[in-house]
């Protein structure tokens, strides 16, 4: 090994790039990534725009065209138990699905990590008492828990997200427990405190930016868990409501025809199996983009 | 706020010594499990010495010893539990405030790669220092700019890299700029070189040596590297399950090692002439767990001249010659000791 | 070791605690007031009486948690609102039918898991190794209840080989081990296990890697140990780790069951669950929760003791 002041300049002068360009880098490399990014990308953006994508009417059905098979003439993907367009109501199903699944990880993810963050920073009878609540919450399984909580609420989306957001943040904040507590270890952090920074200018500077990268990979897996547990809630009748198009309830109130049409019946399923394998494969990528251990 | 205001002037004159240590102590509590009795480890139980300006005072011992403990308390990341320190004249917790001891006090970590943060680029981590004590940030962007080139890194090529980006010597280049940015007078070097080969470690331990020159620095050398202690120090500080067992000046020690425990230490350092053998066994085994440490004097249980009063007293402090101190019955005529000189 | 297991079943305590406060808390957190959520709706007065006594609900909260848990360790767990039986002989009898399924699942799921990412993770980076891969990530990313409808319309409805619903002749509680009834359990212990192989499937794989990269892999190969040898002491480095995600599983099997035996009509704690939702029989809800998570706290009890057996480093530390 060479030092600077003798060593030729084999790098190319000023190439040195920050963090988040060499992630870039290396996901642009990446085709599954690339792929399932792509995939995520329009499910949502159809979600969003449903209503002005020209599509039949998600609410009103037809009687006479109750659960026509796949391939129908004006209805591609059949119609279902009430007759109503299954295009229509996929799409317009993503809407709900992906908002409970998302929206809760992004809630847990700030507070679990603010709660983390504090636990792992300050130490102590503060880490005590928030790791040993967090630690009385990971006793139930994640479906239990949120089944438990949504059963005692009752039905509704708000109380979805109640519940999916008490599931998440356990898991969140030990993630960031964890890695602030490695990081307040590093020697940086004690130079920082040598040169007489106050801790939270300390947290900003120098913990914020190294732990959000493992905490935010860690979020992005559970966004699938989430999001299957969200349906499920539906699929029990925890969920949404009936008429609103959403997956899980659409699994629900099909499971009646799949002596009829079963592949119809079947295809709520498949639109959140692709979006859960999307969202799993594009954490994945993230996880070695980032450079984050397991 | 300039840079001009970092740092703290001189107030005691030349005659005072930068830092008194007297009676430094730090003990870790410790639980053997839940439910475990509580231990105390004594990290370091008892340390006194002095820091003259602009000397390098060399501290050496196995690992375990207390010398980073000691390096920590002197600059504040640990608090100590009993003892005094003393900047300046000024008393830390009396007349000085911790934070102003930092102003005076800086370190530089062995592990050139965890002591610098990874999201920043090495101009910023430079300039944190001063930005966080109320320099304005063009201002802590130009001291930055300076003492990369000062520490030989060109600024216009390196300031906006990132640690990873550079080799293990250029980060530790960093870390001595970074040091410096908050203009301190002490600058303590933990293991600072132990991590570099040797053909880098030779020339960060010169830029240190210019580095003193020209910043009227003062230098608390921490190292297991006897050759390399003895390169940069005037003088030598031993120490042993967190008690200083042998000071005095470089040569002093170099003629001769009142110690059993210095003499063993620099037996076991290679030696350029073959023809140099050594009188002294090699230390063997490892230091004993400082959570109970031997009674008595602590090495008697390594000590090839070791007695009863060894493990039944504990040695008092003897000064042979000046400056020159040693914590050793052997040294001390009313000990009992048989080797004691009468 | 002794200290440690005394020192983990002492921690497991406020655990158990703090998972009955919760459970406890389910019926305080449902909107109106809680007697409401006891009560029929066309209880008369004297009834209402009744069940403010009972429940103690004109006591403070802390009193009525007191009260609450002492009946629950008698096994006390108060009555449904939906059939006014008591609520701990329903879950009990439910509660063996969800094991049942659990342990068939864990049977399926668990070895399939450990073997396939045990090869995964030998055969790195070669087509056994993606295909492995992929077949994990496609299972950890399946809704099991959908899974449970595919095969229902695969092997029910087209092939007509296995029977959709319920555990067997005679309903819930008479189960034996003949074709009858284990023709019965096939569908949904092997919808049930796929998300836990797949999970099992990935860490092994990462484990195994993991450890065939490491220093003393190479030192045992470079000494000339022979392949078996070599796979005997990796096996023995990923078992702890292993055997600890598979406890988590176990949980989850236990979690997941809720929604797989709402698709099969299984007579386990999750049918009962889904029932008492739906009836919003708020006792039994509570009742079922809280020994389902007992189960859980007991199993991470039972993993961690276990782990200490098989990894010296743990009850060291």
């Amino acid at each position: 090994m060479t030092d600077a002041t003798t060593e030729p300049v084999l790098r190319i002068a000023a190439q040195s790039q920050g963090y988040w360009a060499g992630v870039w880098r290396r996901v642009r490399r990446d085709p599954v990534t690339l792929v399932c990014g792509a995939i995520l990308a329009a499910l949502i953006l159809a979600a969003i725009f449903a209503p002005w994508l020209g599509m039949a009417d998600p609410y009103q059905g037809s009687m006479i065209r109750r659960l026509k098979p796949i391939g129908t003439a004006g209805h591609p993907f059949g119609t279902d138990e009430l007759g109503r367009d299954m295009l229509a109501r996929l799409i317009h199903g993503g809407r709900l699905t992906l908002f409970l699944g998302i929206t809760p990880v992004v809630a847990a993810f700030a507070i679990g990590t603010t709660l983390g963050l504090i636990a792992g920073y300050v130490g102590g009878w503060v880490n005590t008492i928030i790791m040993r609540t967090v630690d009385v919450f990971f006793a139930f399984p994640s479906v239990l828990l949120a089944i438990a909580i949504s059963g005692a609420l009752g039905a509704g989306i708000v109380n979805s997200l109640v519940s999916l957001t008490i599931v998440f943040i356990p898991p969140i904040t030990r993630v960031a427990e964890s890695v602030t507590a490695s990081v307040r270890k590093l020697d940086y952090v004690d130079a920082a405190r040598a040169s007489g920074a106050g801790d939270f200018t300390i947290v900003r500077v120098h913990v914020l930016g190294n732990v959000m990268g493992p905490i935010f990979v860690y979020a992005t897996s559970l966004t699938s868990v989430c999001m299957i547990i969200a349906a499920g809630l539906s699929f029990l009748g925890l969920g949404v409501k009936p008429p609103e198009p959403e997956w899980g309830l659409m699994l629900n109130t099909l499971r009646t025809a799949i002596y009829v049409n079963p592949w119809v019946a079947a295809l709520p399923g498949v639109m959140i199996f692709i979006t859960s394998l999307c969202l799993n494969l594009m954490s994945d990528g993230l996880r070695s983009a980032m450079n984050v251990r397991q | 706020m300039s840079a001009n205001d970092l740092g703290l002037p001189d107030k005691g004159g030349p005659a005072q010594p930068l830092v008194i240590a007297s009676d430094l102590t730090c003990h870790f509590p410790v639980r053997a499990g839940a439910f475990g009795p509580k231990k105390v480890v004594r990290a370091v139980d008892g340390v006194s010495f002095t820091i003259a300006k602009g000397e390098t005072l060399g501290v050496v011992g196995e690992s375990g010893c207390g010398k980073s403990t000691t390096a920590r308390l002197m600059i504040g990341l640990i608090e100590a539990t009993g003892g005094k320190i003393i900047y300046d004249g000024q008393e830390l917790g009396a007349d000085l405030s911790l934070r102003e001891l930092r102003r005076g006090v800086q370190m530089v970590f062995q592990d050139s790669f965890a002591s610098l943060n990874p999201r920043l680029t090495i101009e910023e981590s430079i300039a944190f220092g001063p930005k966080v004590n109320g320099v304005d940030p063009a201002e802590a962007r130009r001291i930055a700019r300076d003492l990369l080139d000062r520490i030989g890194l060109d600024p216009a090529r390196f300031a906006g890299r990132y640690p990873h980006e550079l080799s293990g010597g250029q980060r530790q280049r960093v870390n001595i700029g970074r040091a410096l940015a908050m203009r301190p007078r002490l600058v303590i070097l933990d293991e600072a070189v132990s991590a570099l080969d040797k053909s880098v470690e030779a020339q960060v331990l010169n830029l240190l040596a210019d580095l003193r020159r020209d910043f009227d620095l003062t230098y608390m050398f921490i190292s297991h590297d006897l050759n390399v202690v003895r390169y940069i120090s005037d003088r030598l500080m031993v120490m042993y399950l967190g008690e200083v067992v042998e000071i005095g000046s470089a040569e002093a020690l170099y003629e001769r090692q009142a110690h059993p425990y210095t003499a063993a230490l620099f037996s076991a350092m290679p030696s350029m002439d073959p023809d140099a053998r050594t009188e002294v066994p090699p230390l063997a085994g490892d230091p004993p767990n400082p959570i109970d440490p031997p009674s008595g004097c602590r090495f008697h249980t390594r000590c090839p001249f070791a007695e009863e009063v060894c493990a039944a007293r504990k040695p008092q402090v003897v000064t042979l010659g000046e400056g020159h101190q040693v914590a050793c019955h052997m040294h001390d005529a009313t000990s009992g000791h048989g080797k004691a000189a009468a | 070791m002794l200290g440690y297991l005394l020192r983990r079943l002492i921690y497991a305590v406020p655990v158990a605690i703090g998972v009955s406060l919760i459970c406890f808390l389910l019926v305080h957190i449902a909107p109106g007031d809680p007697l409401v959520a006891v009560m029929p709706i066309d209880a008369t007065a004297e009834q209402e009486a009744e069940m403010r006594a009972v429940y103690g609900f004109d006591k403070p909260l802390p009193v009525q948690f007191g009260i609450w848990l002492g009946n629950a360790v008698q096994g006390d767990l108060g009555k449904s609102i939906a059939t006014g039986r008591p609520v701990g002989a329903e879950v009990a009898r439910a509660v063996a039918n969800t094991l049942l399924l659990a342990a068939a699942a864990s049977v399926i799921g668990f070895p399939l898991g450990l073997l396939l990412g045990f090869m995964a993770g030998y055969l790195n980076n070669t087509a056994w190794d993606r295909a492995i891969t992929a077949l994990a990530i496609g299972g950890v990313s399946t809704p099991n209840y959908w899974l449970g409808m595919v095969l229902v319309i695969v092997f029910s409805v087209s092939l007509g080989w296995l029977p959709s619903m319920g555990a067997g002749p005679g309903g819930s509680g008479d189960w034996s081990w003949d074709w009858a009834h284990v023709r019965h359990l096939i569908l949904p212990a092997v919808t049930l296990a796929v998300v836990p192989m797949g999970i099992v499937m990935r860490t092994t794989r990462a484990l195994v890697a993991d450890i065939l990269d490491q220093d003393f892999v190479q030192a045992l190969e470079a000494k000339g140990m022979t392949r078996a040898g070599i796979l005997r002491h990796v096996a023995r480095n990923a078992a702890p780790t292993a055997l600890s995600v598979i406890g988590l599983q176990l949980g989850y099997l236990l979690g997941g069951s809720i929604l797989i035996e709402t698709v099969f009509n299984w007579p386990g704690s999750g049918y009962l669950l889904s029932v008492a939702i739906l009836q919003r029989d708020l006792p039994m809800l509570q009742g079922t929760i809280l020994v389902l998570a007992m189960f859980f706290v007991a199993l991470n009890l039972i993993v961690d003791l276990l782990q200490s057996v098989i990894d010296p480093r743990i009850s060291r530390a």
